[in-house]
């Protein structure tokens, strides 16, 4: 099965309740960290690491000995990766979303493809947990490529979570795309719950089923139940804010393991899920 | 006329106050425009309250439309598609499809085509302390980069119509297209960081990004009391690396409080100590920036 976890809104503890449900499970997990831009997943588990890739784009490389100079290529290009002058072709790679069509259009045959560095995957265990993360290069802006690297090490035979980035457009996308069930993280405050909307909306859109967990329950107001109550989404565990759960955040450690009536709630949750997800 | 300037409020992570501190600073700020960068989940508004003067459609992709009577089921669009957009029923899949048109000119029978698509809107509005802009990228949609830049360009042509000296802008967490385009020509990045670990790590990755680009970075600490020997870590870190500290702020219940009834801090609890550390930091800021200081405290 397949869970990924979202929120819309940033800092509502996605990556802290994605990590205490994989130590609750304790084994059979696999978790992936899609937040690419800002990767934390292991912060608080500590793997150790046993492999580490580079992951490359793929972008134009221009002979210019074959170019003329004719400008198809840029005005095929949909992202304005390609600048055309009489006397050279400028690629500004970082705009390059790598669909390889100024190669079908170039007349001849004077474009091939290089690679071009958007950041480093790591895979590594900590305590039976499978851990899976990307780091996105600093100055790149395009985190879903390397957001499907990530994906590619998905393996159905485990329980898969994934820690979806926050936000509503392309790279919670690129995560939250064929998974069997998605856990909405939000808190009971204003900017919550309207993130929490668009959120739904997306997910609504793409026909994956949703929970809520709110998280920091018993600040903020009681907006967030009414909204669910009336979307009959299934609000599947309320974490109430105290400062020792905070605290444990703080020092990157993943409260249940400090507070072990926790690790009962998420196996609990997870089961859940399962049953919502009918798998 | 004077040159504008700019200031975007950035963090890497998300949840650590950017939109509760760039509200403060627009009550705060004598004279200035606000623009919420974050685009794909805005809340500025929440409290600020625009009313929005002027709406435009934002069409930032496009989007590949099979024609199903043309179509002969060869199947080249899905193999020659990079980003798996094309069905085994070959459909396209509207959350894959990036626009690029590929499997337009590959298709033998011309029946694909590519179609702008309304990805959301841009608003200029007013609010009780001055102009906004912002905007709603459509849930789901891609090119938030895009719509950020728009957002922007909006800013600076109204700051020039109107002869406002200063834009604020709310940045989107993460380091990635969106945020870049919300730093890009600024004259100073604050960071809102918080004393966990993941803050110290995103803010780390915020600060490489600003020097990256060349734009001038600040730190501030939110919630700074949530872990004292992180927050002293953060400061160690900022004394290594040349970063000025603009301030520290305290956790308090009424930043929630004042959140849910839809004020800024200044508004609700102006003698809290969020509220005097908040103005504090804004006048350095305005020092920092060679700009006027408050409006009236009230």
């Amino acid at each position: 099965m397949i869970v990924s976890i979202a929120s819309g809104k940033g800092g509502t503890g996605k990556t802290s309740i994605a990590v205490n449900i994989a130590v609750s499970l304790g084994r059979d997990v696999q978790l992936l960290d899609c937040d690419v831009e800002e990767p934390n997943a292991h912060l608080l588990i500590h793997p150790k690491i046993i492999r580490e890739e580079q992951i490359y784009s793929l972008v134009p490389s221009i002979n210019e000995n074959l170019c003329d100079h004719c400008g198809k290529c840029a005005e095929f290009c949909s992202y304005n990766a390609i600048f055309v002058t009489p006397k050279e072709v400028l690629v500004f790679k970082e705009l390059c979303h790598g669909c390889g069509g100024c190669i079908l259009v170039c007349p001849k045959g004077a474009i091939t493809e290089g690679k071009h560095k958007i950041g480093k995957l790591s895979l590594g265990y900590a305590d039976g947990i499978e851990i899976v993360y990307g780091e996105l290069e600093v100055g790149e802006p395009m985190a879903t490529p390397l957001i499907r690297e990530v994906k590619r090490h998905i393996d159905k035979s485990k329980n898969v979570i994934l820690d979806a980035p926050p936000g509503a457009s392309c790279p919670m996308i690129e995560t939250v795309k064929n998974s069997d069930f998605c856990i909405l993280v939000t808190e009971p405050t204003p900017f919550g719950l309207h993130d929490l909307k668009v959120a739904v909306q997306v997910l609504e859109d793409m026909k994956i089923p949703l929970g809520v967990v709110v998280n920091r329950a018993g600040i903020g107001d009681k907006k967030v139940y009414e909204y669910c109550r009336k979307k009959d989404i299934p609000i599947l565990l309320e974490i109430p804010y105290q400062r020792r759960i905070a605290e444990l955040y703080s020092r990157g450690v993943p409260f249940s393991l400090e507070m072990p009536d926790w690790r009962g709630k998420f196996k609990t949750l997870f089961n859940e899920v399962r049953v919502l997800a009918g798998k | 006329m004077k040159q504008i300037k700019q200031i975007t409020v950035l963090s890497g992570k998300g949840g650590t106050g950017k939109t509760t501190l760039t509200a403060a600073f627009a009550a705060l700020a004598k004279d200035a425009i606000v623009a919420d960068c974050d685009v794909d989940a805005p809340d500025l508004h929440m409290l600020l309250h625009p009313k929005i003067i002027e709406r435009q459609e934002f069409k930032g992709s496009k989007l590949a439309v099979i024609n199903e009577n043309k179509c002969i089921k060869c199947g080249l669009c899905r193999e020659k598609c990079r980003f798996d957009a094309i069905t085994e029923e070959l459909k396209v899949d509207p959350f894959s499809c990036e626009g690029c048109g590929v499997c337009a000119i590959v298709c033998p029978a011309n029946a694909i085509t590519l179609t702008e698509r309304i990805s959301g809107h841009a608003y200029i509005s007013k609010t009780r302390f001055g102009f906004m802009v912002h905007a709603m990228l459509k849930p789901g949609e891609a090119n938030s980069g895009k719509l950020v830049t728009l957002v922007k360009q909006n800013a600076k042509m109204l700051a020039e119509k109107e002869n406002i000296p200063l834009i604020i802008v709310d940045g989107p967490p993460g380091i990635g297209c969106p945020v870049i385009a919300s730093i890009a020509n600024v004259d100073v990045g604050l960071v809102i960081s918080e004393p966990t670990m993941s803050g110290i790590h995103d803010l780390k990755r915020a600060i490489l990004l600003l020097r990256h680009f060349d734009i001038p970075p600040l730190v501030c600490i939110n919630m700074y009391d949530i872990n004292r020997d992180n927050a002293e870590k953060i400061l160690d870190f900022c004394k290594e690396n040349n970063i000025e500290v603009a301030g520290k702020i305290p956790f308090d219940r009424k930043v929630i409080e004042a959140m849910t009834n839809g004020k800024t801090i200044i508004e609700y609890s102006p003698e809290s100590n969020v509220a005097k550390e908040v103005r504090e930091i804004w006048r350095k800021i305005c020092n920092i920036l060679d700009i006027a200081g408050n409006r009236q405290r009230g």
